[in-house]
This record gives structure tokens, C-alpha cells and sequence, in this order.
């Protein structure tokens, strides 16, 4: 029998997720999409969405969930992060080719679009560094800070991506997401004390 | 979510700053054409010539309409309207992509330089309401230009060339 403190954290959880996705999945700006362009724009949303389910994983802070277990679905929620951004860029590309080729090459208009290009980039080092984490025999002092810094980067640069672009996903779904995931992202970084390695070597 | 959220004051302030404007400009003569020598080129927007399809023709209206593009086309130096002087306009409307055909159509301006043509309502796309117009015939330099919609509720947009010489 799950307590009442884990079902009210597990059910916010649920909450966070689902209604930004429902937001975004019944806008009506979709009448006037294809469904390459809708897929691709909710691909964006579900990434924003697993940047508050990944430090939860990583500070071990769902009930039911152990630190060890935390870490491996935290690896595949990764991986589903990475496809999704993946998705998202491919499936504007294909809607859109010069919008996303002038975001890719920081020449865009539209000032979210270089946080967005910014945030993916780090995204995609910080699942490199876990990747090559053991087979390269990286220590744990650049592991730790690296992949730490990196996905702030992520966290920063999609919420700044996020809040600027005038789509699908509902202004309070959104900030409210947005600020849990920055919440999150900020109390894992302090909880494991992610620059201790740094200061431990300096003293 | 949008960076420019429009209220009654940001409608109060921009009404206000056009009137304190058109009243300045009118005092000093600037609507006066012989006297408008200051008047700089309208440079290429980033963005502006993505999408574009050279060569739209020239139509009564794009699709079933309800949204109106305004604008002017004036040359560099004296300000004098030009006429005859083609505008490309598309953008991402309630009938179709920036990309699909349908959403481009041209026009030509008026005697006085003014142009005005019909199109479908534009939505939101790629984090904007916006829309894209160019010049790209004649003897004048080719502008690409990608206007932002201050709100994506508005049913028109008006856009200034000021055109150079080739």
C-alpha cells in the first residue's frame, strides 16, 4: 500500500506531464498543420517534459524508485530524450527547411531558436559523456561536472527556447512545467553537490 | 507565448507614439515627398526569403481572403511612390504552409504607391505570426522582409519599402 505522501508526489508527476501534452495536443493551431509539423511540435513538448522527469531519477526523489533503478531508467529516459529532440528538429526540417537550416547556423530570426540549437548541443554531449562514461575510463570528477554543467546548459536553454515561442503548448501548462523542471534540475545539482570534486581537489 | 503581449496600454502607447509620429513627420515636411531626402533604404529581414517561390503570379486575392497585407513601396532620396512596383507575399495562413503554392500570390502597387492584397488569415508558425513579402523585380535592389504580427489576432499587417537602385 503506496503512502499518501507517494501517491500526491507520483500523481503531481502525472499531472505535469499529461496536461502540458493534452494542452498541446488538442491546440487549435494544429487545424492548420500537417502531421509531420504537429508530430514534430509535440516531440518538443514530451523533451521538455522528461527534463523534469531526469533529475528526479538522478536525486532518487520518486517514491518506490531506488537510487540504483533511478540511475538505469534514468539512462533510458535519456535515450528517449535525445530521440525526441531528434524527432523535433528532423520533423521541422522537414516542414520547414531554411527555418531550421538558419537555426542550426545561428542566423535566425527568431530569438529562441539559437537557445533551442544551444540547449540540443549540450543535450547531445551530456548523453555522449555517459555513453563513453566507462569505455574511455573517464574519472569521476569529469563525469560528475561534466555531464552536471551540461544538462544545466540543457535545462536553461529549453526553458529560455520554450517560454519565448508563441505554439501549442498552453502559457501557464508551460511556464508551470518550465519551472518544475528548473526546480528539479536546481535541487539534484545542490543534493548531490555536483561541484564538490572540483572544490575537494582545490582544498 | 509570445515576447510582445498586447494590452490596452501597449495599444494606448503604440497609438500614441504612431499619432506623436505622423505629427512630427507632418510638421516637418517629411510626408512631403520633394522634401523626404533623408529617408533610408528598407534593408533584407533574416529570415525573409525563406520559403519563397521566385516568380508567384500576380492575383486578385490569395485563397478565400480575410486578412489584409498594406503597404507601400517608395524610392530612396526623394521618397517618391513608385507604381507598378511588384510585391510577392506569403506566409503560414489558415490554408496552407509558407511552402505550398497556394500561399503565394504577388500584386502591383497603385499610382500612389500603396498595395493591398487579400489573403487567408496567418497563424502562428515556427514561434511567430509572421509574414514574408519581397521585391524582387525591376530595376530596384531585390527586399526580402519577414514582419512579425504584433498580435497573432490581427486580420492585417502594413509594410513599407523603401527601394534603391539596383
Amino acid at each position: 500500500m503506496p503512502s499518501l505522501r507517494a501517491i500526491l508526489i507520483w500523481g503531481a508527476l502525472g499531472l505535469a506531464i499529461a496536461v502540458p501534452l493534452a494542452i498541446a495536443a488538442t491546440s487549435p493551431l494544429l487545424a492548420w498543420r500537417q502531421p509531420v509539423y504537429i508530430a514534430s511540435g509535440l516531440a518538443g513538448v514530451l523533451a521538455m517534459t522528461l527534463l523534469l522527469v531526469q533529475p528526479l531519477l538522478a536525486g532518487g526523489y520518486l517514491p518506490g524508485v531506488s537510487m540504483r533503478r533511478g540511475r538505469a531508467v534514468h539512462r533510458w529516459v535519456g535515450v528517449t530524450l535525445v530521440t525526441a529532440v531528434v524527432a523535433h528538429v528532423a520533423g521541422l526540417w522537414v516542414t520547414s527547411p531554411p527555418d531550421v537550416i538558419d537555426a542550426l547556423l545561428f542566423r535566425s530570426p527568431t530569438p529562441f531558436s539559437a537557445w533551442g540549437v544551444v540547449a540540443m548541443w549540450a543535450l547531445f554531449a551530456a548523453a555522449l559523456l555517459a555513453l563513453l562514461r566507462q569505455r574511455l575510463h573517464i574519472r569521476p570528477r569529469i563525469w560528475r561536472l561534466g555531464h552536471s554543467a551540461l544538462v544545466a546548459v540543457v535545462v536553461a536553454g529549453s526553458v529560455v527556447h520554450a517560454m519565448l515561442i508563441d505554439g501549442t503548448m498552453g502559457t501557464l501548462s508551460k511556464a508551470a512545467l518550465c519551472a518544475l523542471a528548473f526546480a528539479a534540475t536546481i535541487k539534484v545539482l545542490v543534493d548531490l553537490r555536483a561541484w564538490t570534486l572540483l572544490i575537494r581537489r582545490r582544498a | 507565448m509570445t515576447r510582445f503581449t498586447p494590452n490596452r496600454r501597449t495599444f494606448l502607447v503604440a497609438g500614441a507614439a504612431t499619432a506623436g509620429a505622423v505629427l512630427t513627420t507632418g510638421a516637418s515636411g517629411l510626408l512631403v515627398p520633394a522634401r523626404a531626402k533623408d529617408i533610408s533604404p528598407t534593408q533584407t529581414m533574416r529570415g525573409g526569403a525563406n520559403n519563397y517561390i521566385p516568380g508567384a503570379p500576380i492575383v486578385d486575392r490569395i485563397g478565400g481572403g480575410g486578412f489584409w497585407m498594406t503597404g507601400t513601396v517608395r524610392r530612396v532620396g526623394d521618397g517618391a511612390p513608385l507604381e507598378g512596383a511588384r510585391i510577392q507575399i506569403w506566409a503560414h495562413t489558415t490554408e496552407g504552409h509558407e511552402r505550398d503554392e497556394r500561399s503565394h500570390g504577388a500584386t502591383l502597387t497603385d499610382a500612389d504607391g500603396t498595395f493591398r492584397l487579400e489573403m487567408p488569415q496567418i497563424v502562428p508558425a515556427f514561434g511567430q505570426a509572421h509574414g514574408h513579402l519581397a521585391y524582387d523585380s525591376g530595376s530596384f535592389k531585390t527586399v526580402f522582409l519577414r514582419p512579425l504580427m504584433s498580435s497573432p489576432n490581427d486580420t492585417s499587417l502594413n509594410v513599407d519599402f523603401v527601394l534603391e537602385p539596383a
